[in-house]
């Protein structure tokens, strides 16, 4: 029992950045119908970015901090400069756009950073928790808490802000909320710049567990994959409860089932992936589309 | 007459191609027998999403396939290397069709996210069947030998056997992309619904496209396993099959000889870059993908159609507009 406790914590902490990084994938496809292959991607450039400015002598703060907001900048400047021009072309082009940034920024992180994985530090204690005989990471702890403010705060934006409610106008229905003065296209780069905040966190929240190489956030997308398909592309509740739930399945399958292990983890999630894509395409929380023909 | 002229620079291309060895060896024709091996899996990459407008994003999977079907009968069975590539090809076929079956529940980005997740998984895949597979050691096999005592090198060998197989898939693929199944195919792409109503089974022939397009890929990987003597599970992974759309991409989305010409870039440039940075090939590539896609969304060979067309189009219209013009001359002295 209690390893099972165990291992449902450390999903659920594991879970907390396949949640971050699904968020950042559904912000993107509910404003723009866009699934953002370079996601992954744009998250492991931005850790390497913390870990340079811890290592220019920074607090792990700061540079958290300075991080967040240079994705933020980042992701509404590749949002203008790249993503737009293509906008109104068909899915295939876009996608196509988007694996075209994986492969630039996954080369360039190698170009400058090399290719030689490096330790990443934790900002929480390095004591786990014992409560009984449950041993908790207290990284994994503080994962899970970054992540549930994380998404209060995201709550808090889209609810009671102005800026939020145009955003969420501006992916609901454009036409509308361009007539109604809203600068629909500019709230599609604010939604990019947001994704890669939260991309961007769930990046500098791995790096400790997994360290830091240029391939690292490959198997997380996959799970955030997983994780948005499993909520629904459409919702972002469901890509949190997705996120908690793949995590939380990925470790109990990998602790339970012996012939997975470790070794198939990602078949795991792309069993999942193929299995709920068959059985329910819109997910838990997700909508079914009627398109007219 | 294009028709004709397009018949005619093939045969002059295959015939310069099938010379080759005169002039090269070693190291420069291998590289020539990769440009081959890659042009038969953009083929069948194009096929299914030039042509038929299905996403792979994970056809590096079905080259993989095809290597690992050809090494492992090499090496575990001692079968010869010839009977291995066919094998590859036909289970490469059924294993594609039985994938396209659930994919046709799957349209655009999610058929995107399915294939995307399939090329990440592969070389996990490949290393936990150990036994067969030899780990993440790969297999080692060793290059074939020319037959019928030919006095040639492993490498020209090996290179006519691959533009062998190369220029008979090719001609197979031009002629079924004008066949009935390939305007069918195409009908799919362009509207599905319309095509249905037109008595097309989409169902049917998206399946059996993506098993056609497995089996192009098939035969590559198993021809790659049979020229490079080796494999090994990190070679297939999720670059791979970004290589292949790359290539396709660059060639010409919907062409069949614009594989060539994409086998060729995703071949060489990578050489010339590498020399500047390991990480350089792979921002070229990026830059180029998205390069492309802005300013030649049909890639070189779909560039050249359409600079043909315009010039045939000019010329058309030069003769209509001086037809006209004759015309309203010969009206004009009965007024």
């Amino acid at each position: 029992m209690d390893t099972f406790i165990q291992q449902v914590l450390s999903g659920l902490a594991t879970g907390g950045i396949y949640a971050s990084l699904a968020l950042a994938l559904v912000m993107i496809y509910q404003a723009t119908d866009v699934v953002n292959f370079a996601q992954g991607e744009m998250a492991m450039f931005a850790t390497y970015l913390a870990w340079t400015f811890m290592n220019a002598g920074m607090s792990y703060w700061t540079a958290f901090l300075l991080t967040l907001t240079i994705a933020f900048v980042g992701g509404v400047v590749i949002q203008r400069v790249v993503i737009r021009p293509v906008e109104n072309k068909p899915i295939l082009t876009i996608v196509i756009v988007t694996l075209g940034l994986l492969v630039i920024l996954n080369s360039m992180a190698g170009w400058i950073w090399t290719y030689l994985q490096k330790p990443f530090p934790s900002p929480f204690p390095r004591e786990p928790i014992r409560m009984g005989t449950v041993v908790l990471g207290t990284h994994d702890m503080g994962e899970i808490a970054v992540t549930l403010v994380m998404l209060a705060l995201l709550f808090l934006f889209f609810r009671f802000t102005p800026l939020g409610l145009a955003m969420r106008a501006a992916a609901q229905n454009p036409l509308s909320s361009r007539l109604a003065g809203i600068r629909v296209s500019w709230m599609l780069a604010l939604g990019w710049g947001l994704a890669a905040t939260f991309g961007a966190v769930a990046g500098i929240m791995v790096a400790p567990i997994l360290t830091l190489d240029p391939n690292m956030m490959g198997g997380i997308q996959i799970y955030a994959f997983a994780a948005a398909t499993l909520g629904g592309f459409g919702s972002p509740v469901g890509a949190v409860v997705g996120g908690f739930l793949v995590g939380v399945v990925e470790n109990l399958v990998g602790t339970y089932v012996s012939f997975i292990g470790t070794e198939l983890k990602l078949t795991v999630a792309l069993a999942m992936i193929i299995v709920v894509l068959l059985v329910k395409p819109s997910g838990l929380f997700g909508r079914t589309h009627v398109r007219r023909v | 007459m294009a028709r004709r002229a397009g018949v005619i620079l093939a045969v002059v291309v295959i015939a310069f191609a099938y010379s080759l060895p005169l002039y090269m060896s070693g190291f420069r024709l291998f590289q020539f027998t990769q440009v081959c091996i890659y042009a038969i899996a953009l083929m069948g990459l194009n096929l299914l999403t030039g042509y038929n407008g299905q996403f792979s994003l994970g056809h590096g999977a079905f080259y993989a396939i095809g290597a690992y079907i050809s090494a492992i009968m090499m090496d575990q069975w001692n079968i010869p290397y010839g009977w291995t590539i066919p094998t590859a090809g036909v289970l490469c076929l059924i294993v594609g069709f039985l994938f396209g079956r659930p994919a046709l529940r799957l349209e655009g980005l999610y058929l995107a996210l399915a294939t995307f997740s399939l090329a990440l998984s592969v070389p996990q895949i490949l290393k936990y069947f150990e036994h067969w597979t030899g780990g993440s050691q790969g297999l080692v096999l060793s290059k074939p030998k020319a037959p019928w005592g030919l006095k040639m090198t492993e490498d020209q060998w090996l290179y006519l056997l691959t533009l062998t197989v190369t220029v008979l898939m090719f001609v197979f693929a031009a002629n079924l992309v004008r066949s009935r199944v390939g305007r069918a195919m195409v009908a799919i792409r362009d509207n599905h619904i319309a095509a249905e109503t037109m008595g097309v089974d989409s169902a049917l022939y998206k399946s059996l496209t993506f098993g056609v397009s497995a089996a192009y890929t098939g035969v590559a990987g198993a021809l790659s396993a049979i020229a490079i003597a080796y494999v090994a599970p990190d070679s297939f992974n999720v670059f791979l099959s970004v290589t292949f759309l790359i290539g396709i991409v660059i060639g010409g989305l919907a062409s069949v000889w614009g594989n060539v010409l994409g086998a060729m870039f995703i071949q060489f440039v990578p050489n010339f870059a590498q020399d500047i940075s390991k990480a350089a090939p792979w921002a070229i590539f990026g830059i180029f993908l998205i390069g492309f896609m802005y300013a030649m969304p049909y890639g070189i060979a779909g560039g050249i159609k359409r600079i043909w067309i315009s010039h045939v189009l000019s010329r058309v219209s030069q003769k209509q507009g001086g037809e006209a013009v004759s015309t309203t001359q010969a009206q004009s002295p009965s007024r």
